[in-house]
């Protein structure tokens, strides 16, 4: 069942999925054909999807589908595998929250709050963007400084542009694809600004982005001072030190009435606050078990609610392993405990899960610190990996076979990433 | 006189650097793509650059304002502005389905515009 009224929904439910963006979905899907029979599927938008249906430009699902999608497509080809005679998706609702026995209080536009209990919860309620108040640009209050992904929302749902001469502060992914749709709608893009010394979205993004329309990106600077009482009037930009200290100095106005900040996402994860789940400073996640189990018995997560991902099919398999795992707990069968617990090392900035156990495959994703051309990643003495090329702003997917557990005794095991054969860069 | 260009493969997200080594415009040897989509590109960026192109058109009556488009194929990089200055003429009244032909064979590219998703009619109180 499809539906925006709450009252339509049953009392009880195996699995509940909060979320119905890609790794809900996902989730969804999985706990379904684990042969769950009732499953609730919710979001607070009025069409699920999540952030995808706002990502028109291509490049989802080459991985998932074997094909290049745009977002729009990845949602509907992720929706086409939801049975609705098991799963029910509602809309416009919104979780208000989740008691420890998993009663989930539920709230909706049109029929108001409705409680609904549910075996297992799976959250699925991805991320939010970094704002202003993150990085404290000094300068007035005016209109028009606005988050990256919320101008993509205004300008491929709701059809209104964020400015005329635009500023893009930031050059996560969101940023550089805007960047593009904004130029393609007439917009003048002065430029992307950058304050660490290397870009943050994918190379990709760089060259058909910013590159095949002559969009300067300026790395090593930020937007010092936004000026403008109603409207944004300029922006002054300056170049940074190694210390990422502005250096006034250089500092010059640029003219223009609309800033777009693309500074990062941060995990949704108030819900999981209000559980009191163990959190990860290091992701702003849960930490999970190789079940994707949080430190609450029945609790799952998965997607970007977990950790910032740069894939959506990546999101959609971790989440399915999420779902495929709650329902194997709502069925009685439990995997062994993990016995080896993941800790980051040297240049590693995160890991997901934050443990694993022996006898069977995992996929750990790691975050490296820094950018090395030629780099090997060690797993403690167990098993060391050559990886070409990495950087902060892309996630390292690594399998771990059986074999390489079965060696370990248990117990802490440390993850190091190196340069090889000093090309560090 | 051999040349070597560098591109970055926008194939898929892993992003390989390649190279292309030219002599008197003929390529003679391509390096650094890890499949053959990525040799593909090396070989199309240095002689007909293309791109796919993705954007909105107004459409009336459904849940949001745009309907999101894609052409169907690559269109040449220096048509990507045109196409898109073309799609902003059309207007749409929902129901669109996914897939359906917005604007058949786009400023002689050869090339279909395409509907990326269903967007139904909305019924709305009067």
């Amino acid at each position: 069942m499809i539906t925006a009224k709450t009252a339509q929904l049953a009392g009880r439910y195996d699995v509940a999925v909060i979320g119905a963006g890609p790794a809900g979905i996902a989730a969804a899907v999985a706990a379904q054909a684990a042969g769950c029979g009732r499953i609730l599927l919710v979001d607070r938008e009025p069409e699920a999807g999540g952030i995808l249906n706002q990502c028109i430009h291509s490049g989802f699902g080459l991985h998932q589908f074997g094909e290049e999608l745009t977002g729009p497509e990845y949602v509907s080809h992720s929706l086409a595998q939801v049975d609705t005679r098991c799963v029910d998706v509602v809309t416009g609702t919104f979780v208000a929250d989740i008691a420890p026995d998993r009663a989930l209080t539920l709230m909706g536009g049109e029929t108001g709050v409705r409680q609904v209990q549910s075996g297992v919860v799976v959250l699925a309620m991805g991320a939010r963007e970094r704002t202003r108040g993150a990085i404290q640009i000094p300068g007035g209050r005016p209109a028009g400084v606005m988050t990256a992904g919320l101008a993509q929302r205004f300008v491929n749902m709701l059809g209104v542009l964020p400015g005329r001469r635009v500023v893009i502060l930031g050059s996560g992914d969101i940023g550089l694809i805007m960047a593009r749709r904004l130029t393609l709608e007439g917009v003048e893009v002065v430029g992307v600004f950058e304050i660490m010394p290397y870009a943050n979205g994918l190379g990709r993004n760089i060259v058909q982005c910013l590159h095949d329309f002559d969009i300067p990106l300026h790395l090593s600077t930020t937007v010092v001072e936004i000026h403008g009482n109603d409207r944004v009037e300029a922006v002054t930009v300056a170049p940074v030190d190694e210390a990422l200290r502005p250096i006034l100095s250089h500092a010059r106005r640029i003219p223009c009435d609309a800033l777009l900040l693309s500074i990062g996402l941060v995990p949704e994860n108030e819900l999981s606050h209000q559980l009191r789940l163990r959190m990860d400073p290091l992701t702003g996640g849960p930490v999970v078990s190789s079940t994707l189990e949080t430190s609450m018995n029945g609790v799952y997560a998965a997607g970007n609610v977990l950790h910032i991902n740069d894939l959506v099919d990546w999101v959609s398999e971790e989440a399915a392993r999420a779902g495929r795992y709650a329902a194997d707990a709502l069925q009685g069968r439990h995997p062994p405990a993990d016995n080896v617990r993941l800790v980051p090392g040297d240049n590693v900035a995160s890991v997901v899960p934050q443990s694993v156990a022996a006898g069977r495959e995992h996929t750990v994703f790691l975050r490296a610190r820094h950018t090395f051309e030629q780099s090997a990643i060690r797993f403690g003495e167990i098993y060391t990996k050559k990886v070409r090329y990495v950087c902060p702003a892309e996630t390292i997917a690594i399998t771990l076979k059986p074999a390489f557990l079965d060696r370990f005794p248990g117990g802490a095991l440390r993850i190091d990433i190196y340069p090889r054969a000093g090309e560090a860069e | 006189m051999t040349t070597v260009t560098h591109y970055l493969c926008i194939g898929c997200p892993l992003g390989c650097r390649l190279e292309v080594e030219s002599e008197q415009e003929q390529i003679v040897a391509i390096r650094g793509f890890s499949c053959k989509l990525g040799k593909e590109y090396a070989a199309r960026e240095h002689t007909d650059p293309r791109r796919m192109v993705a954007t909105t058109v107004a459409i009336e009556g459904g849940l949001w304002a745009r309907l999101p488009v894609k052409t169907a194929g690559t269109v040449p990089k220096d048509r990507v502005r045109a196409v898109c200055d073309a799609l902003h003429r059309i207007h749409l009244n929902a129901p669109v389905a996914m897939g359906d032909v917005v604007a058949r064979d786009i400023l002689g590219t050869g090339v279909d515009v395409v509907a990326t998703r269903t967007m139904p009619l909305i019924e709305r109180p009067p």
